[in-house]
């Protein structure tokens, strides 16, 4: 039930891109910081994510020092920190998770050291056994990869790359040759969460990032309502939403409850938005 | 040729020290970090840029610092000579201004005007400040809310000098909280800013870069001790937190493998209690700030919080050429705790009538255990990295004085 691929062989997240774009349909891709704002309310949240129209998850690990988060996702990583929420922990989440979904792809999204420290291969084996589908690691280049990406591909987990509003067309290719599941485009320079983001900007790199791979492409960073998820959609086959869904989760800090709800009304808004655009 | 007959030569192309070192960033900073190092490998070989250098470190840093014969010192200790390396001479009071003014040389050249930096103790943060200040540039300053308590008054140095001192409250509010949010800061702006990193810490080329900039310590140094004593001296001696002061002493000193150096880390409340910033002492390998270094850290890849009486070496993580000297044996690190450093504060301060700063202190400290297992004709150069007036509140507050 746990295997990271499907029957016809290919990724689950691929599996779920190309069902998509069978249907017209673009993904939407939530973020939230395992083990924010309790470590039991992860589990529960990520069902209640499929449920409200997510695709993929992004399970964000917390990190004493996430140098590219904005104020949202610090506080929700210090949050989760409180518990001690460790790299084993969330892929634990992701193992329970699996008891009840077996077709919902999940990523980890996260900063190297964690995964430096338990080792790049023990890391990929243990993930494909929680059935984790593919790796962000916001702070290592390709350049610096070689490693890592052999250990992930051996177990088949997913490698995710960023691409940024600065990067060259040369990088945008030496990062399509280690990424594998999707590219992810930042629609800003800037830390997750920013608030100006340039439609047409982000329309014109997606459509020239789209010249140089056959990957798909998810645009993220200052998605932040259902309108801004249309508009970017518009250029995307996905849209990641992070720091809003995390802000609900803060303003819901007494309830879990409420948080989840609070969260998933903005899922289902973005997904009516999608699906109507 | 053998390995052992190649000249010292670190960091590689790809900024490796060995395994460590390296770029390890997001990626809307692999852009600015290359024009970064094309401007940097172009400048350091210009000319005009150097003479440039060359004439700011005199005229305006006050270069070359004195090395100074701590006499009384010395034979108080009964052993070794010891010099001093005086960078606490130096215009707004430690080495700090020597990679200062290269990098806001290099900003301007590379038509920057903005300027942000991070500091622990202040010192970075006020030489960094002065030199926006000289050459007109916006000046933005990231520092732990508990630096800031610690280090008032060189915050309303910095404000003088006009820059913007914003406190950071997030993890546990020193200096590497103040490094991840001038990171975050130089990835929102980096269009008009130019980020001056203290220390040789940071992604490529930080590391090799703010290196290059302090070996004027060491190179004055071996000169000046050839000239006082007619030979190189047997040890070297310096604190590390980041580790730039050491590193500019140390390097211009590498390939003469007689000579012992030695890097003293904060032990802080003492290593066996967890409570201190030594991570090449006590730490693992990770990634932290850009780079593969010895971190102070859990055994999830979590960075624990840092322990030192010294803003300035109060720093989880380490530069990695640091790290790479430890690994292939060049040099030995050594950890001195707060009440060491306290003492031999007080020590210079009434033997020789030098405050020292705290982190400086921790080098001192480590000069008297180790000077006395040496000969009256051998020869140590400790670098004073700095000067401790900034430190006389810390200090009067331990011992229960209100000033």
């Amino acid at each position: 039930m746990t295997g990271k691929v499907s029957r016809r062989g290919v990724s689950r997240i691929s599996a779920r891109f190309e069902l998509r774009a069978k249907e017209g349909r673009k993904l939407l891709i939530p973020y939230f910081t395992a083990g924010d704002p309790k470590p039991e309310n992860a589990v529960p949240m990520m069902h209640a994510m499929v449920k409200a129209g997510a695709d993929l998850i992004e399970l964000g690990v917390p990190f004493s020092d996430p140098m590219a988060e904005g104020p949202v996702i610090q506080k929700a990583m210090e949050r989760a920190l409180a518990f001690n929420v460790s790299l084993h922990d969330v892929m634990a989440m992701v193992a329970e998770f699996r008891q009840k979904d077996s077709e919902t792809p999940v990523i980890l999204m996260g900063y190297l050291n964690p995964v430096e420290v338990m080792g790049y291969t023990e890391f990929a084996k243990a993930a494909s056994k929680a059935g984790v589908d593919g790796l962000l690691t916001v702070d290592i280049p390709p350049e610096e990869a070689t490693d890592y990406v052999a250990a992930m591909k051996a177990e088949g987990i997913d490698r995710i790359f960023l691409i940024s509003p600065t990067t060259s067309e040369q990088r945008i290719k030496l990062i399509n040759d280690a990424s594998a599941g999707f590219l992810y485009y930042v629609s800003l320079k800037g830390v997750t969460g920013a608030g100006h983001l340039d439609v047409k900007a982000v329309q014109d790199r997606v459509s020239m990032i789209r010249t140089l791979t056959e990957l798909p492409v998810g645009v993220g960073f200052g998605i932040k309502d259902a309108d801004s998820a249309a508009s970017i959609a518009s250029a995307a086959d996905a849209v990641v939403v992070g720091s809003a869904i995390v802000k609900r989760i803060e303003e819901n800090l007494d309830s879990a409850d409420n948080g989840i709800k609070a969260v998933c009304e903005l899922l289902s808004e973005m997904r009516a938005a999608l699906d109507a655009s | 040729m053998a390995e052992s007959e190649t000249k010292y030569q670190q960091p590689n192309e790809k900024g490796h020290f060995g395994v460590y070192g390296g770029l390890f960033v997001a990626e809307t900073l692999m852009g600015p970090l290359a024009e970064l190092r094309i401007a940097y490998e172009k400048y350091m070989q210009d000319k005009d840029f150097l003479a440039e250098l060359d004439w700011e470190l005199q005229n305006y840093v006050g270069r070359p610092s004195p090395l100074y014969f701590a006499e009384r010192w010395s034979k108080e200790l009964g052993g070794a000579k010891i010099y001093l390396k005086r960078e606490d001479l130096n215009h707004t009071g430690a080495h700090k201004i020597n990679n200062t003014v290269g990098q806001a040389l290099l900003a301007k050249r590379m038509g920057k005007t903005r300027i942000i930096a991070e500091t622990g103790a202040g010192q970075h943060g006020v030489a960094t400040a002065t030199v926006a200040a000289r050459l007109g540039l916006e000046c933005v300053v990231y520092m732990g809310a508990v630096d800031i308590q610690r280090q008032a008054a060189n915050v309303y140095r910095m404000k003088l000098l006009g820059a913007k001192v914003v406190p950071v409250t997030a993890g546990s509010a020193t200096l590497k909280d103040a490094l991840n949010e001038a990171m975050r800061d130089w990835v929102t702006n980096i269009d008009d800013t130019f980020y001056i990193i203290g220390t040789v810490a940071g992604p490529h080329p930080y590391p090799a870069m703010v290196r290059d900039f302090q070996t004027v310590i060491g190179r004055e140094a071996r000169e000046q001790i050839l000239q006082h004593e007619g030979r190189l001296p047997d040890a070297l001696i310096a604190c590390v937190g980041g580790g730039s002061n050491a590193i500019g002493l140390f390097h211009p000193f590498l390939d003469d493998k007689d000579i012992a150096i030695y890097g003293v880390e904060a032990a802080g409340e003492g290593i066996e209690t967890g409570k201190h910033a030594a991570p090449l002492c006590a730490g693992k390998p990770g990634i932290l700030h850009g780079n593969r270094t010895y971190l102070v850290e859990d055994e999830n890849g979590q960075i624990i919080e840092t322990h030192s009486i010294s803003a300035g070496l109060d720093y989880p993580g380490v530069g990695p050429e640091h790290a790479w000297l430890k690994d292939i044996g060049r040099a030995k690190y050594v950890a001195i705790n707060d009440d060491e450093a306290l003492q031999a504060f007080h020590d210079l301060t009434r033997i020789e009538g030098i405050i020292p700063a705290l982190e400086s202190s921790h080098a001192l400290a480590y000069a008297t255990k180790l000077a006395p297992t040496m000969d009256k004709e051998q020869i140590i150069i400790v670098n004073l990295s700095g000067r401790g007036d900034k430190d006389i509140h810390t200090v009067a507050d331990i011992e229960g004085i209100t000033l």
